[in-house]
């Protein structure tokens, strides 16, 4: 399965009058089938938005399924890279599969611009000059839970996530600034829609709440039966599973969750009030967290492109650095390590007539960078 | 530990076992009468899911999403079992597996083309929702012990349908020996749609079941599908009783293993190390279960050789 947006043409007047710079072609491998594919898809739609938008006709997406299996999204960097000749990638939304794309893309010389997994590997000593992640370091947003948690005054907390890279960052993250106790600490298999026995043991554990990363439909089936089963601790986690695209599917289970993120449907910035109304305008449904990270990694990309031509790779580096451009989240700016530094909120989830969505309740963490910067030598 | 958290966690394992006992009767069924390898069998289960959502929205009732599940997955496997498997009979097994994997590509992406890529809403009836006080002091939702019971109840069914009718003796007569049933007068292809019809309606109603306390998405049949295999194979590969007792083994297995093993190496090591080998040693403990049972038995508990 294959999409082209060919945004516009890369037209021979251009090449004859020798004007305009030769432009970019970016690829996109981002997951548009399977479990995941309401993540990829926001992505891919949100990105889109701000190329159309920019109105520019010199950038080329060409956008591919990576299926959520690292394989893949292997095959796809090799062609992409290969036979494409992008000269920027982007889309991945899964650490594993980041883990197994990124080092190697970087090394033949391409950017990558992260618009959603953040891994440790990659902000620590894998850091690299042409990696920049446009959404967050893994880590971030739990660890924004875990400094409302003691605001919170929790004590004893129950904590799970799945057993892959970024499950390991998230509980990693919560207990860096967590300054409680742990009632329990529990590795989930991912993709497990079954939490009967983690429910079980929540409850017999004396906590005094729960914190969970369990993005996807994993949070979906977490949530539902957590407020089935009677265990009434409240519950704190990050964004993820509090997300416009799995709200709905959870229905009221999650109202009064506290959730961490970097953005909100309703920050009050001119950005951001444009990129929602416009999103729903082009989509007719609200935009995820993911949508929103998808958007400002297309204004990063288009905000470098203003200054520097991309075959110019030291100035284009210097000018994503700079990451000048008008970000949905507010104040925005890389660290050393190329991740972001910026507010993290903490959202509370409410309906709004039939929809459910998030407001803030707070900023939990403010202008937060992340704890890998001094272990990567950039 | 207290015995009041390992009851809970027995009556977890019960009812994914029987949850997958579901799944897997209709499979075992399938390849036990017409020797056909079904990889859309967790497809047949997505679409009772869908049809319940969909029903449940536009009606408000759990029990017309039911039955909607029902006919939705029923109808979905006769026309399957009638435009494609049936092609497929004469043919061997690696033909089957590639024709019913493209079932899977074809029912996942029709689903999305219908609702959209994004999970759908299906909630636990009202009367059943929140939790139960059993004796013992141990609280348990009420809505998984009503799987429990339909899970017995539709296992106590099958087995006098099997047992009992005309129908289950023609299904009996087509496992031994289907030319001779051709022979005596019986409509074997009418038997086959009917027969695959009826595994995929238990898909749907798992599907339905199961939905509303998980996520229904695309996709949500394949990691059932692949446990309903393993049960299959545990069992012995055509045996209904074969695929109940499997089921309850590997849904105990499954659940006491990812509550035991993780404590279980905490004797021996610091925590996170211990969570992190436990879980992992949790979510391959039932293929270690399969391996040893086929170690024991080749043919599967109940199988035939």
């Amino acid at each position: 399965m294959k999409f082209k947006f060919l945004m516009g043409a890369v037209c021979a007047a251009a090449l004859a009058t020798g004007a305009a710079a030769e432009g970019v072609k970016v690829g996109m491998i981002t997951t548009l089938s399977g479990g995941g594919a309401g993540l990829g898809i926001d992505v891919r739609d949100g990105f889109m938005l701000a190329v159309k938008q920019s109105g520019r006709d010199d950038i080329e997406v060409v956008i591919e399924d990576d299926q959520r299996k690292p394989e893949v999204a292997v095959q796809l960097a090799d062609k992409m890279i290969q036979s494409e000749k992008v000269d920027v990638m982007t889309g991945i939304i899964w650490s594993n599969l980041a883990m197994a794309v990124v080092p190697a893309a970087v090394a033949q010389g391409k950017f990558y611009l992260s618009p959603n997994a953040g891994p440790s590997a990659l902000a620590g000593k894998g850091c690299n000059p042409n990696y920049f992640n446009v959404a967050w370091q893994n880590d971030n947003l739990h660890e924004a839970a875990g400094a409302y948690a003691n605001d919170a005054g929790f004590k004893n907390s129950f904590i799970l996530a799945p057993n892959y890279p970024a499950g390991q960052d998230a509980l990693t993250g919560y207990k860096r600034l967590y300054g409680g106790d742990l009632a329990g600490e529990i590795y989930t298999q991912l993709g497990q829609t079954d939490y009967a026995a983690e429910i079980a043991q929540i409850r017999a554990s004396g906590a005094d709440s729960v914190f969970f990363f369990l993005p996807g439909g994993m949070g979906i089936s977490f949530l539902k039966q957590y407020a089935d089963s009677g265990v009434d601790l409240p519950v704190v986690g990050p964004a993820f599973s509090f997300d416009q695209g799995i709200l709905q599917a959870v229905g009221a289970a999650a109202l009064g969750v506290k959730n961490t993120s970097q953005w909100s449907k309703d920050l009050d910035n001119a950005a951001n009030v444009a990129f929602v109304e416009s999103f729903q305008a082009e989509y007719g449904r609200l935009p995820s967290l993911y949508a929103s990270q998808g958007f400002d990694t297309a204004l990063l990309l288009i905000s470098a492109m203003e200054k520097a031509d991309v075959s110019d790779a030291d100035a284009f580096r210097a000018a994503l650095k700079a990451a000048d451009f008008a970000s949905t989240r507010g104040d925005f700016a890389f660290a050393s390590n190329h991740h972001p530094i910026q507010n993290i909120y903490v959202r509370e989830v409410i309906q709004e007539g039939d929809v459910f969505t998030n407001k803030v309740v707070a900023t939990g963490l403010e202008n937060h960078s992340n704890a890998y910067v001094d272990e990567c030598g950039m | 530990m207290s015995a009041v958290l390992f009851i809970e966690q027995v009556l977890n394992g019960l009812q994914l076992g029987v949850m997958l006992f579901l799944m897997a009767a209709g499979l075992t069924l399938i390849f036990g009468v017409m020797g056909l390898i079904n990889l859309a069998h967790g497809s047949l289960y997505m679409v009772g899911a869908f049809a319940a959502a969909a029903v449940a929205g536009a009606t408000g009732s759990f029990l017309l999403a039911l039955m909607a599940s029902l006919a939705a997955a029923a109808a979905a496997g006769a026309v399957v079992e009638v435009l494609v498997i049936r092609r497929l009979y004469a043919r061997d097994h690696l033909d089957q597996v590639l024709a019913t994997f493209a079932l899977i590509l074809i029912f996942s992406e029709g689903t999305r083309w219908i609702f959209g890529s994004f999970p759908l809403f299906l909630d636990i009836p009202a009367v059943l929702s929140g939790p139960v006080t059993l004796p013992g002091g141990i609280a348990y939702p009420k809505y998984r012990l009503a799987i429990i019971l339909a899970g017995l109840a539709v296992a106590g069914g099958l087995y006098l349908l099997i047992t009992r009718t005309r129908i289950g003796i023609q299904i009996r007569a087509g496992e031994a020996d289907r030319e001779m049933i051709a022979a005596l007068g019986v409509d074997i292809s009418k038997l086959y749609t009917l027969v695959f019809a009826l595994g995929a309606a238990l898909a749907g109603f798992a599907g339905a079941l199961v939905g509303a306390i998980q996520s229904v998405q695309v996709g949500m049949g394949e990691p059932v599908l692949i446990l309903a295999f393993v049960v299959i194979v545990i069992g012995g590969i055509g045996s209904i009783k074969g695929a109940f007792v499997g089921a309850l083994l590997v849904g105990m297995t499954d659940t006491l293993g990812r509550f035991l093993l993780p404590g279980l190496f905490g004797l021996m090591m610091d925590p996170s190390a211990a969570t992190t080998v436990g879980s992992a040693l949790a979510s391959m403990l039932i293929y270690v279960l399969m391996a040893l049972v086929l170690l024991v038995r080749p043919t599967g508990l109940y199988g035939t050789a």
